[in-house]
């Protein structure tokens, strides 16, 4: 397991190197300078320019520029926004909490409704729920959710006036951030109604960023469970006479997991992505909507910083992943 | 006769592309979803090629004098604007109906780009091997550390936005899915008998890539193909909604989606209209493409 562990992080480093490269890269191959980027529209005489590019650093060679960078990144120093002027670091970290809260409440929903929906399809595959559940799950899969999220504000926002439309939570709350959750904070702040209204702003965001991971998880779960169904120790199982629910729910349930959970982690690029989407329709204040922002407002620091951020979060998941997948299926420890 | 030649007559099972398509269409057909799919593909494709002559307005024509008119259906439509109008007064089913190009124009593309690039580099690299593989393979990692429409995004933000530069990103973004695909299958072949014996026999390595090895590494690929035709018109439409992919007055349904935002409360047709359009193609897909894999995964094959 050591040997496995240190080959999958052996595999690990030259892709963060490569990031890295990327995200440096990525302001360099923007038209102009970085100074000028910096400078945007009102522009900069010659020589404040040459100051500049001395001051930053810009004149040195293109290489040390980059040990530079991937040194202060390896630090926590990431530079500073051009909007806000304060280290895209402390942004990051204030804006983190908020996206985290939202997929962690996504990939619940997604789980406890997916996972028993893709069991009840396997284990009455060819019936009729199966092909409804396995239907709506292909919707599901298709569905456009910035789309989705425009259509559920139109019903349970506009028509019936359930949930509010956008933000956190009402404005009528303020409390200071203590875990940076909204749910946990709303009820440390001992306020009436501040956790209610904090899960009905929560609610509409989650069905959004919940539905296409949910579509994969249950057609994951109705495959896998299909393919556990019917080996041979399932039908020994049955043949001894133990109940159907007990089969199901628990022999055959914890092999078909193992391949569930490795999708659920891998959901997490797909979550971060569909941040961006459900952030912008719900001005939820995550990193999804400040990298939109950022890309609108040309803040270029930002977009790079939270470039690599985000890039290292998928690549530190994928690792938890294939570690726990290596650790519950000795298999794959030994190959290549 | 001898019994030789009785025996061998008698083998009435036929070969060739023919048959191959036949044995295809069996497995394929099997699958009512995929059919349906596919019959509404095809008219969605229909509807594109034939955009302007059954379109009844211009895609950009405006009526100034019905502004946010509903459908027919409902009080206050009007007969000349089956679906209604948006908010300058412009058709909606015409701006559907020629929107209908650029999904389906943004889908072929991006696949063919995305595959003709990852299949060749992925052929490179399962087939060349060593430190060339290596680096390939960490290259496709770097971009698939990246959310996909997040890297999307960026690279338009540095191409500048345009439906051009969106289908560009979406290429590159999904290119690496048909290099690990490829790399996978060639690796597969790569040691078979008649992988080998075609080397002994003289062929050129870049003949045996893509005439002796590539064929038999098909069927993933095009099932990839549909799925990846479908999440480009996704990314596409996602990017036009986040006003970096098509630029109004295109009438591309994920930028149309992102012009009717305001209406939401005061127009349903205008927001859901759009959006229905971009999920029922995908959809459409969608079901091709699990009927594809039906049909072309040979574990999946019932004989």
């Amino acid at each position: 397991m050591f040997q496995f562990l240190l080959r999958r992080i052996g595999l690990i480093i030259p892709t963060f190197i490569g990031v890295t490269i990327a995200a440096f890269a990525f302001i360099r191959v923007l038209p102009g300078d970085p100074v000028e980027l910096m400078a945007g529209e009102r522009g900069v005489s010659p020589e404040r320019h040459a100051a500049l590019m001395k001051q930053f650093g810009y004149d040195r060679p293109i290489w040390e520029q980059y040990l530079d960078y991937f040194f202060s990144a390896l630090q926590g120093d990431l530079g500073n926004s051009l909007v806000t002027k304060k280290p895209v670091w402390d942004e990051f970290f204030t804006l983190f909490p908020a996206t985290l809260e939202l997929s962690i409440c996504a990939i619940i929903f997604a789980v406890f409704i997916g996972v028993p929906a893709g069991i009840y399809a396997a284990t009455r595959r060819g019936s009729w729920p199966d092909q409804a559940i396995m239907g709506t799950a292909l919707v599901g899969y298709s569905m456009p959710i910035f789309w989705w999220g425009l259509l559920l504000i139109i019903l349970f926002s506009g028509t019936l006036g359930w949930t509010p439309v956008s933000g956190r939570i009402s404005l009528l709350y303020f409390f200071k951030p203590v875990t940076g959750f909204m749910l946990i904070d709303s009820l440390l702040s001992g306020q009436k109604g501040a956790f209610s209204s904090a899960v009905s702003h929560l609610i509409l965001p989650t069905i959004v960023l919940g539905t296409i991971p949910l579509a994969v998880v249950a057609r994951q779960t109705r495959s896998a469970m299909l393919e556990v169904l019917s080996e041979d120790y399932v039908r020994t199982a049955r043949a001894k006479g133990m109940s159907p629910m007990r089969v199901v729910g628990v022999h055959a349930l914890r092999n078909a997991m193992i391949p569930v959970i490795t999708t659920i982690g891998l959901q997490v690029g797909v979550l971060l992505a569909g941040a961006i989407l459900t952030e912008t329709i719900f001005s939820w204040p995550g990193i999804g909507k400040w990298m939109v922002d950022s890309i609108f407002r040309r803040d270029y620091p930002s977009v790079q910083g939270g470039l690599l951020m985000i890039a290292v979060i998928v690549m530190t998941v994928n690792l938890i992943v294939d570690l726990l997948y290596g650790l519950v299926n000795p298999r794959i420890r030994h190959v290549r | 006769m001898s019994d030789q030649a009785i025996e061998t007559s008698s083998d009435t099972r036929a070969t060739g592309l023919r048959a191959d398509l036949q044995e295809f269409w069996h497995y394929f057909s099997e699958n009512r979803g995929a059919v349906i799919g596919m019959w509404f593909f095809i008219f969605v494709c229909l509807v594109a090629l034939l955009a302007d002559l059954i379109a009844p307005h211009g895609a950009t024509a405006q009526y100034r004098d019905a502004l946010l008119t509903p459908p027919v259906w409902q009080e206050g439509g009007d007969w000349r604007f089956l679906l209604g109008t948006d908010a300058v007064g412009r058709d909606m089913l015409s701006r559907l109906i020629h929107g209908s190009r650029y999904s389906l124009f943004v889908g072929c593309i991006v696949v063919v780009g995305a595959m003709a690039v990852g299949v060749t580099v992925g052929l490179v690299a399962g087939f060349v091997g060593g430190a060339v593989d290596t680096l390939i393979m960490r290259l496709m990692d770097i971009i698939l550390s990246f959310p996909s429409l997040l890297l999307a995004l960026v690279l338009v933000a540095i191409l500048g936005p345009s439906l051009t530069n969106a289908m560009i990103a979406i290429a590159i973004v999904q290119q690496p899915h048909y290099v690990r695909l490829t790399r996978a299958a060639v690796l597969g072949e790569r040691n078979k008998d008649y992988v080998t014996a075609a080397r002994v026999a003289g062929v050129r390595p870049l003949r045996l890539m893509f005439h002796t090895i590539l064929p038999n590494c098909m069927a993933p690929l095009i099932v990839q193909a549909a799925l990846s035709f479908s999440t480009a018109i996704l990314d596409a439409a996602a990017l036009g909604f986040l006003g970096m992919g098509a630029q109004p007055p295109t009438p591309e349904w994920g930028t149309m989606l992102a012009e009717a935002r305001e209406f939401i409360l005061r127009a349903w047709w205008v927001v859901t209209l759009p959006g229905l359009a971009i999920l029922l193609t995908v959809l459409a897909i969608n079901l091709m493409g699990d009927g594809l894999r039906d049909a072309l995964d040979p574990k999946l094959k019932r004989s």
